[in-house]
C-alpha cells in the first residue's frame, strides 16, 4: 500500500508519513544512522518547511511546488526500462554509469561494486549494510540538519542514493557518470541522497546528471554529502535539465580537507524550479575550490543558486563565478555568501555574478555577499545585470550579421566563460552543442536523457558556425 | 553614382545634428570629411551605415540606386557599406575568426553563393591578414579584447580586406595611431582602391590624407557641409585651423 497518493505536502503529512513508517525508513540503517535519521526529524519538526519570511527563501516561493499533488514512495518502483538509464552516456567518452531511477539506485548487475584498487561504487542503502562503519564515519557529518530544513527532512526520509568511496592514493581511472532519471506516470515527490567520500591524494571526475524523461510534475530533493581528504582532486559537474513541471531542490555539502582541489560545475539547462544550494567549508589550510555556475532559463522557469564558502582555516582559495540568461518571464536568484573567519589569513575568494536579460518582464536579485574578520585577505565580489551589448550588437551586424546571429554569437559567448572551463574535452563539446540548442530554442526534454541527444531525431543544422578554430 | 545624400537632417533623442548634408561619391574615389569635433562626422557615419539610435527627419541616402532608409544594417552591409569604427567594440568570447566566417558567410548567402569552403576561408585569412601585417595569432583571440589601439584599427582594415565594401567609411581611423601603425593603415586602404569601390574618409587631421591621399575634401562644420574642394584644401586647413571657416559662416 502507498502512503501517499496524489497529495500535497506539508509539515503534518510528512511528520504523519514518518511516525507511521519509522521502522521501514530506518531498514538499512546502523543504530548510530537511525539515531542521525530521528534527530533530523525532530530538527523538521522544530524548523517547519521554508517559507518566503526566511531570508533564504525571500525570493523562492515554494507554495506551488508543495501544493501540486504528488505520489511517495517508500518502495522502489518497478523498473520498466533500465536501459534508457543506462544509454543515457556522453558520446566517445568511457565512463562508469552509476543509475537511478526515482531516487532509487539501479543496477545491472550488483547494488555496490567494488572496482579493484578499493573503489566502492553502488547503492547507498546497500553500502550501510555491506560497509557500516565507512558510512558512519562521514554520514551527516557535512550536511547540518538544523541549519536547512530540506536538509533535515531529506535526512529524515531518505531511504537510497548512491555511495562513491575512493581509497586514499587511488584516482578513479575513468570519470563517473551518476544519472538521476525522474521517470513516473503520476506526479512524483522523491528524496534521495548521496555520499561521495575521497580519501587523502584521491582524485574523481564526477559528472552527477538530472534529468526527466516525461513530462509528469515531479518534486526532488535531493542531497549529496562530498568529503575530499588532504590534497584529494574532484572534479564535479551537475547537469540539471527536467521539464518545465519539475521542481530540484538539490543540496551539495563539501567538505574539503588540506590543500585539496574542486572544481565544481552547475549548468541548469531547463527546468520548472531548480534551486543549488551549494555549502562549502575548508576543512584544512591550503585548499582551493572553484564554482561555476551557468543557467538559461525562460518561460516562468525559476533558477536559485545558493553558495555559502565558509574560510574556516588560512590560505583557501575560492572562485565563484556564476552567469545566466533569463528570457520571458523567468527569474533568478543569486545569493553568494562568503565568511572568511578571523584566523582565516591568506583567504583570497573571490565572487561574480553576471546576468543577461532578455526582456522587460525577467528578474534577477543577486546578492554577492562578504563577511570578513580578518585583514589579511584578498576578496572580491561583483554583480552585473543587463541586456546584451546594443554596441556589440551594431558592429557585428555592420558586418552583415543578422540580428538573430549576432545576439546568438554574443549569448554564446556570454555563455562560453563558464562552458570553456569544463574540463573533459567530450563533455565540454556535448555542453557547448546543448547550450546552442537551448539559445536557439531546440533543447526539448526528449525521450531520451540530455546527454543521449548526440542522435537526435531531427539533426540541427545552426545558420552559423560557432567553432572555434 | 554610388551613394547620394540631399538635404539630409538627422540627430539623436530629439537632438538635430546633421542639418542639411549634401553629397556625392562616385566608385573610383576617396572623399575626405574633416571638421572640427562635435559637427557631426560620426554621426553621418552612422546614419549612412543605418544606426538606429539615430533618427533621419528628413532628406534622402540612395546608395546604387536604393533608399538606404529601407534598409537594416546588415542589410546595407550585405549591400556593400563598411563602417571602419573610431571606437572598435570588444566582444570576448567570440573569435575573430568565427566573427569573420559569420559575416563572409552570411553576406555570400545574401549574394545567393554557397558558404565558403573551410580551407578557403583560412586561405583569404591568410592573405587578408598580410595586408594590414598583421603577422601574430590576433584572429585567434576574441574581437578586438585586450587590443592596442594601434591592433584595433589593424584589425578594423583587415576585416574590411575580408569584406571587400563597395563603400567603406573609416571613421577617424587615424585617431590613437602612431606613425608606424598609420602607415601600415594607409597602405592596407590603399591596396584595396579600385575603380569600382569608393571611400569616405572621416578624419580630424591631415596626416591621414598625406598617405591616404582624397580626390575630394570637405568641410563639415554645424551639421553642415560648408566647404569642399580637392586634397589642396585638407593643406589648407592644416596651416590655417578651421577658425576662417567658421567666421565665413557668420
Amino acid at each position: 500500500m502507498e502512503p501517499i497518493k496524489k497529495q500535497s505536502i506539508s509539515l503534518q503529512r510528512m511528520v504523519d508519513l514518518f511516525e507511521n513508517h519509522r521502522q521501514l525508513l530506518s531498514s538499512s540503517d546502523t543504530a548510530h544512522l537511525s539515531e542521525i535519521r530521528q534527530q533530523a526529524f525532530a530538527a523538521l519538526k522544530k524548523l517547519g518547511l521554508p517559507d518566503t519570511k526566511l531570508e533564504t527563501w525571500r525570493h523562492t516561493d515554494l507554495r506551488e511546488t508543495l501544493e501540486r499533488g504528488y505520489d511517495y514512495h517508500l518502495h522502489p518502483l518497478p523498473e520498466d526500462d533500465l536501459q534508457k538509464v543506462f544509454r543515457c552516456n556522453i558520446p566517445h567518452l568511457d565512463t562508469t554509469i552509476i543509475g537511478q531511477l526515482n531516487g532509487w539506485h539501479v543496477s545491472k548487475e550488483v547494488p555496490v561494486m567494488e572496482l579493484g584498487n578499493g573503489i566502492i561504487m553502488g547503492s547507498l542503502s546497500e553500502a550501510k549494510k555491506k560497509y557500516p562503519g565507512l558510512v558512519e564515519r562521514y554520514y551527516g557529518k557535512a550536511a547540518n540538519d538544523s541549519a536547512d530544513a530540506l536538509t533535515a527532512l531529506n535526512t529524515a526520509f531518505a531511504q537510497d542514493g548512491v555511495f562513491i568511496y575512493i581509497p586514499s592514493g587511488i584516482k578513479s581511472p575513468k570519470p563517473v557518470q551518476l544519472i538521476n532519471v525522474i521517470s513516473h506516470s503520476e506526479n512524483i515527490f522523491l528524496q534521495s541522497r548521496n555520499l561521495i567520500v575521497l580519501g587523502d591524494n584521491a582524485g574523481l571526475s564526477l559528472v552527477h546528471c538530472d534529468d526527466s524523461y516525461n513530462h509528469q510534475a515531479s518534486f526532488s530533493n535531493i542531497v549529496t554529502e562530498v568529503f575530499m581528504g588532504e590534497n584529494a582532486f574532484l572534479d564535479h559537474y551537475k547537469l540539471q535539465n527536467l521539464n518545465n513541471d519539475s521542481s530540484l531542490i538539490s543540496a551539495v555539502w563539501f567538505q574539503l580537507g588540506k590543500s585539496a582541489n574542486l572544481n565544481s560545475h552547475y549548468i541548469s539547462l531547463n527546468g520548472g524550479l531548480i534551486r543549488n544550494n551549494i555549502r562549502l567549508l575548508f576543512n584544512g589550510p591550503h585548499g582551493n575550490a572553484g564554482l561555476y555556475g551557468l543557467y538559461l532559463m525562460d518561460r516562468k522557469q525559476q533558477i536559485d543558486n545558493q553558495i555559502f564558502v565558509d574560510h574556516a582555516f588560512p590560505e583557501c582559495t575560492s572562485d565563484e563565478v556564476f552567469k545566466g540568461i533569463l528570457d520571458e518571464s523567468a527569474r533568478g536568484v543569486f545569493n553568494g555568501h562568503v565568511l572568511v573567519r578571523r584566523n582565516s589569513i591568506k583567504t583570497d575568494a573571490r565572487q561574480t555574478n553576471k546576468n543577461i536579460l532578455l526582456t522587460d518582464t525577467a528578474r534577477i536579485n543577486s546578492q554577492p555577499f562578504l563577511e570578513i574578520y580578518n585583514d589579511d585577505v584578498k576578496c572580491s565580489h561583483g554583480s552585473t545585470t543587463g541586456q546584451l551589448d546594443s554596441e556589440a550588437m551594431f558592429y557585428l551586424r555592420q558586418r552583415g550579421i543578422s540580428e538573430e546571429s549576432a545576439r546568438m554569437l554574443l549569448m554564446f559567448a556570454f555563455a562560453d566563460e563558464i562552458v570553456g572551463k569544463i574540463a573533459i574535452p567530450q563533455l565540454r563539446l556535448r555542453i557547448e552543442d546543448m547550450v546552442k540548442k537551448r539559445l536557439q530554442g531546440e533543447l526539448q526534454i526528449c525521450e531520451q536523457c540530455v546527454l543521449h541527444c548526440s542522435t537526435p531525431e531531427h539533426p540541427l543544422e545552426f545558420h552559423i558556425d560557432m567553432e572555434k578554430i | 553614382m554610388l551613394l547620394q545624400i540631399k538635404n539630409l537632417h538627422a540627430g539623436i533623442n530629439g537632438k538635430e545634428i546633421l542639418r542639411g548634408v549634401d553629397l556625392e561619391v562616385d566608385k573610383g574615389e576617396v572623399h575626405a570629411i574633416m571638421g572640427p569635433n562635435g559637427t557631426g562626422k560620426s554621426t553621418l557615419a552612422s546614419v549612412i551605415a543605418g544606426r538606429e539610435a539615430f533618427e533621419v527627419t528628413s532628406g534622402e541616402i540612395f546608395y546604387q540606386g536604393k533608399n538606404l532608409q529601407k534598409l537594416s544594417v546588415e542589410e546595407r552591409a550585405r549591400e556593400g557599406i563598411f563602417l571602419g569604427f573610431q571606437y572598435p567594440v570588444e566582444i570576448p568570447g567570440v573569435s575573430i575568426t568565427n566573427f569573420m566566417r559569420t559575416a563572409v558567410n552570411e553576406i555570400r548567402k545574401y549574394k545567393g553563393l554557397d558558404a565558403l569552403p573551410g580551407g578557403e576561408f583560412i586561405k583569404l585569412m591568410e592573405e587578408r591578414k598580410k595586408l594590414v601585417e598583421i603577422t601574430s595569432n590576433l584572429t585567434n583571440r576574441s574581437v578586438n579584447e585586450g587590443f592596442s589601439g594601434g591592433e584595433k584599427k589593424k584589425n578594423e582594415i583587415f576585416q574590411m580586406a575580408m569584406l571587400e565594401p563597395t563603400l567603406a567609411i573609416l571613421d577617424e581611423t587615424d585617431s590613437g595611431l602612431d606613425i608606424d601603425a598609420l602607415r601600415i593603415v594607409a597602405n592596407g586602404v590603399n591596396k584595396l582602391r579600385r575603380v569600382d569601390n569608393a571611400f569616405l574618409v572621416i578624419t580630424h587631421y591631415q596626416r591621414l590624407l598625406e598617405y591616404i591621399v582624397p580626390d575630394f575634401v570637405h568641410v563639415l562644420y554645424e551639421g553642415r557641409i560648408v566647404k569642399s574642394g580637392g586634397k589642396e584644401l585638407a593643406i589648407e586647413l592644416e596651416d590655417r585651423g578651421y577658425d576662417w571657416i567658421k567666421q565665413e559662416q557668420v
